[in-house]
């Protein structure tokens, strides 16, 4: 029935898509943990990290898709709710530490006793409870977005001005987090983790597991995008991003199906961030910085807009850039290439290399019909 | 003009990394010893550390014209982190793992040092680190070449309270809200009220990292010292901040004769992009001045400039380091006979090499070396006058002896193999 | 706290070995001022006091500027003024004393006639410590100068040192002064030695405090604490009362200061955004590479003060000048290609230029950064942006003095260029209506390039003014792009008028957040601020109205 119901909700890239990531989800595992390091066909360690961490910034890719490809809400503060979900997994695996610290207290990170705080702030009460924990990964930032989109969403601050404050938003916490006082560890964030779950968080089956973690969430967000979008639910979505008025005057409570969408996602996002952490092993309030967020609508820019499945792809290809071309003689210029490829893809591909690459496929197929193009 | 010149020259920079992976002399046969580069190339943190990078270029070529290392050559391998963190993580990873490099120099904030730090445990590898920091910490695969605390904080508030400093009484301590300045500032609170100043005298003000306007500030640090008794500026004020708080102080016509300011995060680099006219006077401490007359210094500045291709060109405390920390290196590997990192983990601890101010530093078993502290005044054309040293190399502490936290603690690699050995219970940690 | 104080009456000892009361210290000091005012100056005692500088080691340098004070010789001043610039070389091995003028001639110091520099010189040096007492000799030895500037000058740097031995010096100069604004600083400067000395009378103490409180600046409250922390009984009501009356004054002052400040940040705010306010405000690309060319504006300047320092240095203080419009027209150009190269295909996406924009200014920033590095470049201040004055007690910097009035200059600049001339006019129709527009005969391409131009050169302009406070580096517009779509976004899109009010109230509500909540609270108070007032005009202070606006 299920499979039935995927066939039903799934196009075919959703289908190359969820195929794709089932092979990676098998033959990783095997080839880093089966296979023999001396083989052509071993994957490394380090491999691993940078696929589950592409993995979350897919996840961020399609969260954000799902707001600004299929409702048109720019978000420029979405590595806000990333950040958040962060925090909160960061959080737990502080608290795991527990005697290991360098200073040995048994309660307070070691960046407090380092302060000369004597006792654990409110903020930190219950987060050596993985299930509050994990309940907050998605608490907090759902509850932003919900304060934040209630108010913004019901006085119809839209287009850039909701671009702007989504901005003004992830500063404010960059800025926030960023103070020493407010007790979430300053510029250094958290780091040093050891455990997770009771599993050494450096251990090669640790790090596997958090992979497989991360392709499930991927698998996850996008279903759950996926079912958003293809059901009523979804056609109302779109129907707002290409005419907001008209939808609010068919009788539809516009701001209803902005709030929970945003919120929707804004999980998602935070869900992302706290497989993020484990897998790179610091987080800091750097992550709020609001070129973060700017990052990751042109990871979905040139992926493909309102495609779900390009967003990742756009994830992915950024990202695989940005490794290649900052390690050895090309490192100095690797900003150029970042710069030019942004430009290309926004002149000359507007609906994103998926679409591109589909409207070629189509070409060649002499189907003809042209790109669909994403309406502003 | 100067640009075309500059161009060539940035490019001949950049692709020096380029001639190492071209260049096969003597050593074709044996294979190379690859060393990592890890300083960020692009973003905020450029500004200071595409300097580290190019230093250890000039370092790595000229020890391959000395012969290598073992016999070997050595090969540069440049990464960018690009100033962010992760990426920090993510690039040790690759160096360690992929290009199997015998050591790592690089890092320049703390929180990048954190950020690879479980990769250099995980991998046991070896990282250098250059920069003057908050301490608290000695790792077995770190080594740090910068200040600690008691090596540039502590001498530096002696000597302003000291005769020839100015017998200052009433003290700012102006930061960057991150851990470095906390922590410092932390310690000198502490020792200040030692000494029997009182609180009412101690203003603490942080600021954020970048911050431009420092009208109110700079107005409430005039206000302060307006109360009868010798004032000074202690700042930790870091990266791009201080341009704007030096130009403001010059032009609110705060001179060093009245309130000095001492800073522990500006050189001779940080002052090439101020007018000092103003700001002569004004101080910093500091392990290494590139005014100290000294026949290997006058050779490093002289290989440095030649290096760059510019005559101008300034040298800083954290090249320095690189420069010890590096020819420390080359000893203890050829003392081991081996690049094997736990080798030489080994063999460090124990090693001399010379400083570039005519001493002899030495890697301590707590992973810190000794370095002279010297206070140098600001000059006119950028560079510092030496007004105060310390007639011996201190040694430097990884844990502080004025925080409650810490003053049990000291790091022991040698004999111990700890480093956060508790001296009250004998244990390591707790 | 009495170290300076006996730091001095030591240094008076040196001078004069064996006498100790402050009676015989007096009587000796008389006796050498005599010497200043009568004799001629006893050479030897003078080249003794030289001497001094030849070690260049601290203590020989202070003895050795007590004795050229005390020897009290004209051909002193000069060496002392040498000493406080780092102008006086010496050679110990061949006992050479020289002197370099500010044109860089050389003087032998004993005898003041021009001589050769000696071979391998040694420039003697000075901590601050000795760069105080330098000054205040100078002071001492320079309160009788024909020239008025350099007799305020000393007694201002008597009234620092507070040097005893300078008041016989002062009362004679008093008597003879006649410019009131020089009679006020020695009379200050004789209430300052006066009043820190405890062997004064009191009431001469007393009436020394009324002298010191006639007005008030921080030095003034400085030294009537100092005095108040070992002041006697009798003395102490008096001091309450002069610090009171100052501090009243500093404190209504400081408000004052504060809305000063506010109005400088404000017109910073209001410079880095308003070339935004034409690129995002009226022509509706959110321009990421706006701070780009903000820094290139500041790299120009650079290149512009590069070039005058070594072919035309007399030419220094115009060098912001001859930037403006370099500046203007390399930003523009810029602008030009960037809109013609990429932006015009982007019409109607305006999300997108976002990320084109992007992508230009990361490689612009990278650009800069291989080109010049990616350290500080140095840009000077030109004289006339140095230092401050005093305006009604208030401390005013020219700089930003200077950038308040320079971001009102371009603020009226720009409306009239859009409301007064032609391409204004074709700029707002081809804005409002771009069809239409076309259809009346307008090149809306071209217009197009030419605003898109003019918002980057006003944005490049404002890198020449920004240079001036703030660090010359690839970095620099980074600082600047999220307050400036924030002063855009609050005033209103597509209002100039809501850009300089936003600019300003923001700038303003900043400072006046800033002592109470601290500098990064304070900000971030203000960024909430924003987004609740969002909520409430969801189109900033001064919306367009009209049907414009549905999009």
């Amino acid at each position: 029935m299920i499979a039935a119901l995927l066939a039903e909700k799934l196009d075919g890239r959703g289908k190359i898509f969820l195929i794709f990531l089932a092979l990676l989800a098998l033959l990783v595992p095997i080839c880093n943990l089966l296979v023999p390091a001396g083989s052509a066909f071993h994957i490394g360690t380090g491999t691993v990290v940078l696929l589950g961490k592409w993995l979350c910034y897919a996840m961020l890719a399609v969260a954000l898709d799902l707001v600004w490809g299929y409702c048109g809400i720019l978000s420029l503060g979405h590595g806000a709710f990333f950040a958040l979900g962060g925090y909160a997994m960061g959080m737990y695996l502080m608290r795991q530490i527990g005697t290991r610290g360098v200073y040995g207290h048994p309660v307070l990170p070691d960046f407090m006793v380092f302060l000369n705080w004597t006792e654990l702030p409110v903020a930190w009460w219950g987060f050596q409870n993985p299930v509050y924990a994990m309940f907050m990964v998605l608490a907090v930032p759902g509850a932003l977005a919900f304060v934040f989109g209630w108010f913004a969403f019901r006085s119809r601050v839209t287009g850039v001005y909701l671009s702007i404050i989504t901005q003004a938003l992830t500063y404010a916490l960059l800025l926030a987090f960023f103070r020493n006082d407010m007790g979430f560890g300053g510029n250094n964030g958290l780091t040093d983790f050891k455990d997770i779950f009771g599993f050494n968080v450096q251990s090669a089956g640790t790090r596997m597991a958090l992979f497989l973690a991360s392709v499930a969430g991927l698998v996850i967000a996008f279903l759950i995008a996926r079912f958003m979008v293809t059901s009523t639910f979804g056609k109302v979505l779109v129907a707002i991003r290409d005419a907001e008025s008209r939808t609010r005057f068919l009788g539809y409570r516009v701001e209803r199906f902005k709030l929970l969408v945003f919120v929707v996602s804004a999980m998602m996002a935070g869900v992302a961030g706290a497989l993020y952490v484990p897998q790179v092993g610091i987080i800091n309030p750097s992550e709020f910085s609001p070129i973060n967020s700017i990052e990751a609508v042109v990871w979905v820019a040139m992926g493909g807009r309102g495609t779900l499945v390009g967003a990742a792809l756009g994830a992915g290809i950024v990202n695989a850039l940005k490794t290649t071309f900052t390690t050895g003689a090309l490192a100095p210029y690797w900003l150029f290439v970042l710069g030019a490829l942004f430009v290309l893809v926004t002149v000359a591909l507007p609906a994103g290399i998926l679409g591109a690459a589909e409207s070629l496929i189509k070409r060649m197929r002499g189907s003809g019909s042209p790109a669909r193009k994403p309406a502003e | 003009m100067s640009i075309s010149r500059r161009r060539l020259l940035g490019s001949a920079v950049g692709g020096a990394a380029i001639l190492h992976y071209g260049r096969m002399g003597a050593f074709a046969q044996a294979p190379t010893i690859k060393i990592g580069i890890l300083h960020s190339l692009s973003g905020t943190m450029a500004i200071s550390e595409t300097t580290l990078k190019d230093v250890m270029l000039m370092l790595i070529e000229e020890q391959n014209k000395k012969g290598g290392v073992l016999g070997r050559r050595l090969e540069a391998v440049v990464a960018d982190p690009a100033s962010n963190w992760p990426l920090f993580a993510e690039k040790a990873r690759e160096l360690i793992a992929r290009d199997k490099v015998a050591a790592t120099f690089g890092c320049w904030t703390s929180v990048s040092r954190k950020s690879v730090l479980p990769v250099f445990k995980e991998l046991n590898n070896i990282l250098f680190y250059p920069v003057q920091y908050e301490g608290e910490e000695s790792e077995r695969n770190v080594f740090y070449t910068g200040a600690a605390p008691n090596q540039q904080a502590i001498p530096a508030v002696d000597y302003l309270m000291s005769k020839d400093g100015g017998e200052v009484k009433r003290w700012v301590l102006a930061g960057t809200d991150y851990v470095y300045p906390r922590t410092t500032n932390k310690i000198l609170e502490a020792y200040l009220k030692s000494k029997g100043v009182a609180d009412a005298d101690i203003m603490i003000n942080y600021t954020p990292f970048g911050h431009a306007d420092w009208q109110t500030i700079v107005s409430s640090i005039k206000t302060f010292g307006a109360a009868g008794k010798k004032t000074a500026v202690v700042s930790t004020i870091n990266g791009d901040a201080n341009v704007p708080f030096y130009k403001e102080l010059g032009n609110q016509g705060i001179k060093a004769t009245d309130i000095p300011v001492v800073a522990f995060s500006v050189g001779e680099e940080e002052l090439a992009g101020i007018d000092t006219k103003p700001l002569v006077g004004h101080l910093a401490a500091w392990n290494y001045f590139q005014s100290v007359k000294n026949p290997d210094n006058d050779a490093f500045i002289k290989a440095w400039q030649a290096f760059t291709k510019n005559p101008k060109r300034v040298t800083n405390d954290p090249m320095e380091a690189h420069y010890i920390g590096f020819n420390m290196w080359v000893k203890a590997v050829e003392a081991a006979k081996s690049v094997d990192p736990d080798a030489v983990i080994k063999a460090l601890p124990g090693v001399k090499a010379p400083n570039l101010t005519g001493g002899i530093s030495e890697m301590l078993p707590n992973h810190h070396i000794t370095k002279p502290v010297m206070i140098g005044e600001v000059r006119e054309d950028g560079q510092f006058d030496v007004v105060w040293q310390t007639k011996d190399l201190v040694p430097g502490d990884a844990w502080s002896k004025h925080l409650d936290g810490s003053k049990d603690l000291i790091g022991d690699w040698v004999t111990r193999n700890c480093g956060n050995w508790n001296t009250k219970t004998n244990t390591c940690g707790s | 706290m009495n170290h300076r104080h006996t730091t001095l009456r030591d240094r008076a000892r040196a001078i004069a070995p064996g006498l100790a009361s402050p009676a015989l210290l007096a009587l000796a000091i008389l006796f050498l001022l005599t010497c200043f005012a009568s004799l001629p100056a006893r050479a030897q005692d003078y080249n003794a006091a030289l001497d001094k500088f030849l070690s260049d080691s601290f203590p020989d340098t202070e003895a050795g500027i007590a004795g050229v004070q005390a020897v009290g010789d004209p051909r002193g001043v000069p060496v002392i003024e040498a000493l406080l610039d780092r102008r006086l070389l010496v050679n110990q091995a061949a006992k050479a004393i020289v002197y370099r003028d500010r044109a860089g001639a050389t003087f032998d110091a004993r005898t003041g006639e021009p001589a050769a520099a000696p071979d391998s010189p040694t420039t003697v040096r000075l901590n601050n410590r000795l760069r105080g007492i330098a000054q205040a000799a100078l002071g001492a030895m320079t309160l009788l100068s024909p020239d008025p500037t350099r007799r305020r000058q000393a007694a201002e740097a008597v009234f620092r040192s507070r040097d005893a031995s300078a008041l016989p010096a002062i009362d004679q100069a008093l008597a003879r002064e006649t410019l009131p604004s020089v009679r006020d600083a020695l009379r200050l400067a004789r209430a300052a030695i006066v009043l820190t000395d405890d062997a004064t009378p009191m009431a001469d103490r007393i009436a020394a405090v009324d002298v010191v409180s006639a007005s008030a600046d921080r030095d003034r409250i400085g030294l009537l604490r100092q005095v108040m922390n070992r002041a006697p009984a009798e003395l102490k009501p008096a001091l309450e009362a002069g610090i009171a009356k100052i501090e009243n004054v500093l404190k209504m002052r400081e408000i004052a200061q504060t809305f000063w400040f506010g109005l400088s940040l404000g017109s910073v705010l209001l410079l880095a955004a308003i070339g935004l306010a034409i690129t995002f405000g009226v022509m509706g690309v959110i321009n990421m590479a706006h701070g780009e060319m903000v820094m290139i504006g500041a790299y120009v300047t650079f290149m512009v003060q590069e070039t005058i320092r070594n072919s035309a240095p007399e030419l220094f203080d115009y060098s912001l000048l001859i930037s403006l419009p370099l500046a203007f027209f390399v930003a523009g150009a810029i602008g030009v290609a960037i809109e013609r190269g990429i932006i015009r295909f982007l019409y109607g996406r305006p999300l997108e230029t976002l990320l084109a924009t992007f992508g230009v200014s990361l490689f612009l920033q990278q650009g800069v950064r291989t080109i010049f590095g990616p350290t500080n470049r140095e840009v000077g201040a030109p004289g006339f942006m140095s230092g401050y004055f005093e305006f009604f007690g208030l401390q005013i910097t020219y700089g930003r003095l200077w950038i308040v009035v320079f971001a009102i200059f371009v603020f009226a600049m720009l409306l009239l260029v859009l409301k007064g001339t032609s391409l204004g006019l074709h700029m707002r129709a081809v804005t409002q209506n771009r069809r239409m527009a076309a259809s009346m005969g307008i090149r809306t391409g071209f217009v197009d390039a030419m605003t898109f131009g003019l918002g980057s050169g006003i944005a490049g302009i404002a890198g020449v003014a920004l240079s001036q406070i703030d660090n010359v580096s690839p970095n620099l517009g980074q600082g600047y792009i999220i307050d400036s779509f924030m002063v855009v976004v609050f005033g209103g899109v597509g209002n100039l008028w809501g850009t300089l009010v936003a600019a300003l109230s923001l700038g303003v509500a900043n400072k006046l957040l800033e002592p109470f909540a601290g500098a990064v609270l304070g900000k971030i108070l203000i960024l909430v601020l924003l987004i609740l007032f969002i909520q409430k005009r969801p189109r900033g202070l001064f919306a367009l109205k009209g049907r414009a606006v549905e999009q």
